[in-house]
């Protein structure tokens, strides 16, 4: 699916080669500042490599219409973001953006369940706590049904006990539905329940197993 | 009381009194500003002694090359302001949008004003051109200069959320669509407040102007009525486009957001 080769971000990120496979869930793990954010953004085309080339099947990115890539490939940021109004506005505005269609009451209130938010839609949505708004910001993503998923630390704000119950129905809901998902996470315990790969960036040049992700392959 | 009274030098400079008030008030209280009243004072003598005489010329020698140069230079000086009074370095593609606005919206209102609303005859008439566009280069330089703060301001305080945005598939314009919103608003706002308060608040100058030299209050407000208009249309039609464009210089062409290559705000 994704497939990056010789790609350096201002030497934030170095990826001699990397690949993430469709229909699966990869976590990157890694310290602060190491460059796992800056990664997500190249695959949401929030930022463009300065230098190398990442390719979607056998079609490079820069090829692509980066609007209707972010429509089928949503990121979700780790500071979450919630626009003025309910938090139904806020679930359909996700929709308003990428021009589908509104969705119903029915659809929305299931897509809050899928993240374990049980708020009413009417409810202010600048009223949530920073849990319930990084959770209303990842029932948006979710509700847009896209190809791909990246989040970046999509449950930093919540207790455990509620992460895990996020975890669990929203990779169920990935391997029902086909999707792919690329999560960043702090919790190693989540990436080694969760992921079917778990690439960690080490000075900004990911690895995996311990070794850079190029010489593994080889 | 008929005609205008003619100020002796004495009179004249009697006025300047109000400056040393000033200057005295400033003085007591520390406020170390004397030497910006005094500048101010003598470049506002000196520019308004000069445009007097030019005035003098132009109205005596009129020719529509006469007329077109001043409004040319007012309009050149105020787009210099703009770029100058803005809070941050602005990038080429945004100082030109500003030149293109300005002069868009100037010129298509008065155009109007001077064909459709004045019928002048001929239309380069000095008297009237050169005041009228005064004012609405004056009000379009002060509503465009508070949308280039507007926006730059907004998109820098509001990255996060236009980010967001775009995450979710939004295009740079609706992404950016409140902050365009927000910079209309407040670049519109002090004209709005301006219609509102005019004739209770304030006389308006070029009204007080006319009255003082003799012209019956009726005509004179027929004329701030619709000079008001052109300014209200002036200025709508300058910032909008200034907005519509200006958005644009924040993303680059793959739609993603660029501060760098706009308006940066210096800390």
């Amino acid at each position: 699916m994704f497939r990056l080769k010789g790609v350096k971000v201002k030497g934030i990120l170095s990826v001699p080669e990397l690949t993430i496979i469709r229909n699966t869930i990869t976590c990157i793990v890694g310290e602060s500042g190491s460059g796992k954010t800056s990664l997500l953004r190249l695959l949401n085309q929030l930022d463009s490599p300065d230098e190398g080339e990442i390719w979607f099947d056998q079609c490079p990115l820069s090829e692509t219409d980066p609007i209707e890539w972010r429509r089928n490939v949503v990121m979700v940021p780790q500071a979450p973001i919630v626009f003025k109004g309910t938090v139904g506005d806020n679930l359909q505005i996700g929709l308003s953006f990428s021009d589908k269609p509104a969705a119903s009451d029915e659809r929305l209130m299931q897509a809050l369940h899928l993240v374990c938010l049980e708020k009413g839609l009417a409810q202010d949505a600048e009223n949530l706590s920073g849990g319930e708004k990084q959770r209303l910001s990842l029932a948006r993503a979710v509700l847009m049904n896209p190809m791909a998923l990246l989040l970046d630390e999509p449950t930093s704000a919540l207790d455990e006990d509620t992460a895990n119950k996020v975890f669990q129905r929203l990779t169920a809901f990935i391997r029902e539905n086909g999707k792919t998902l690329v999560i960043i996470t702090h919790s190693r315990s989540i990436a080694d329940t969760y992921a079917d790969l778990i690439i960690e960036i080490k000075d900004g040049m990911p690895q995996v197993d311990g070794r850079v992700y190029s010489e593994r392959n080889d | 009381m008929n005609g205008t009274i003619d100020l002796l030098f004495w009179q004249l400079f009697a006025a300047y009194l109000f400056v040393l008030i000033l200057v005295v008030i400033v003085r007591i209280r520390g406020i170390p500003r004397e030497k910006e009243i005094f500048i101010a004072s003598i470049r506002m003598t000196l520019q308004l002694i000069l445009v007097g005489y030019l005035l003098v010329y132009v109205f005596k020698y009129t020719h529509p090359v006469y007329t077109l140069l001043l409004v040319a230079t007012m309009l050149a000086f105020s787009i210099r302001t703009i770029i100058k009074r803005a809070k941050g370095n602005l990038s080429y593609a945004m100082k030109r949008i500003i030149a293109f606005s300005m002069t868009s919206g100037i010129l298509v209102s008065l155009i109007f004003f001077i064909f459709i609303v004045l019928q002048l005859e001929p239309w380069y008439e000095p008297r009237y051109v050169i005041p009228i566009a005064g004012m609405i280069v004056g009000n379009s330089m002060t509503g465009i200069a508070l949308g280039v703060n507007s926006l730059i301001e907004g998109m820098h305080i509001q990255k996060d959320k236009v980010e967001a945005a775009l995450m979710l598939g939004a295009k740079p314009k609706a992404a950016a669509r409140n902050i365009v919103n927000q910079a209309f608003d407040s670049a519109m706002l002090p004209t709005i407040n301006s219609m509102v308060g005019m004739g209770i608040v304030f006389l308006p100058g070029m009204m007080t102007g006319q009255i003082l030299s003799g012209t019956s209050p009726i005509v004179a407000v027929e004329y701030q009525i619709a000079i008001m208009l052109g300014i209200v249309g002036s200025v709508s039609l300058s910032v909008i486009l200034f907005v519509q464009l200006g958005y644009r210089t924040f993303f680059n062409h793959r739609s993603q957001l660029d501060l760098e290559g706009s308006g940066k705000i210096q800390r």
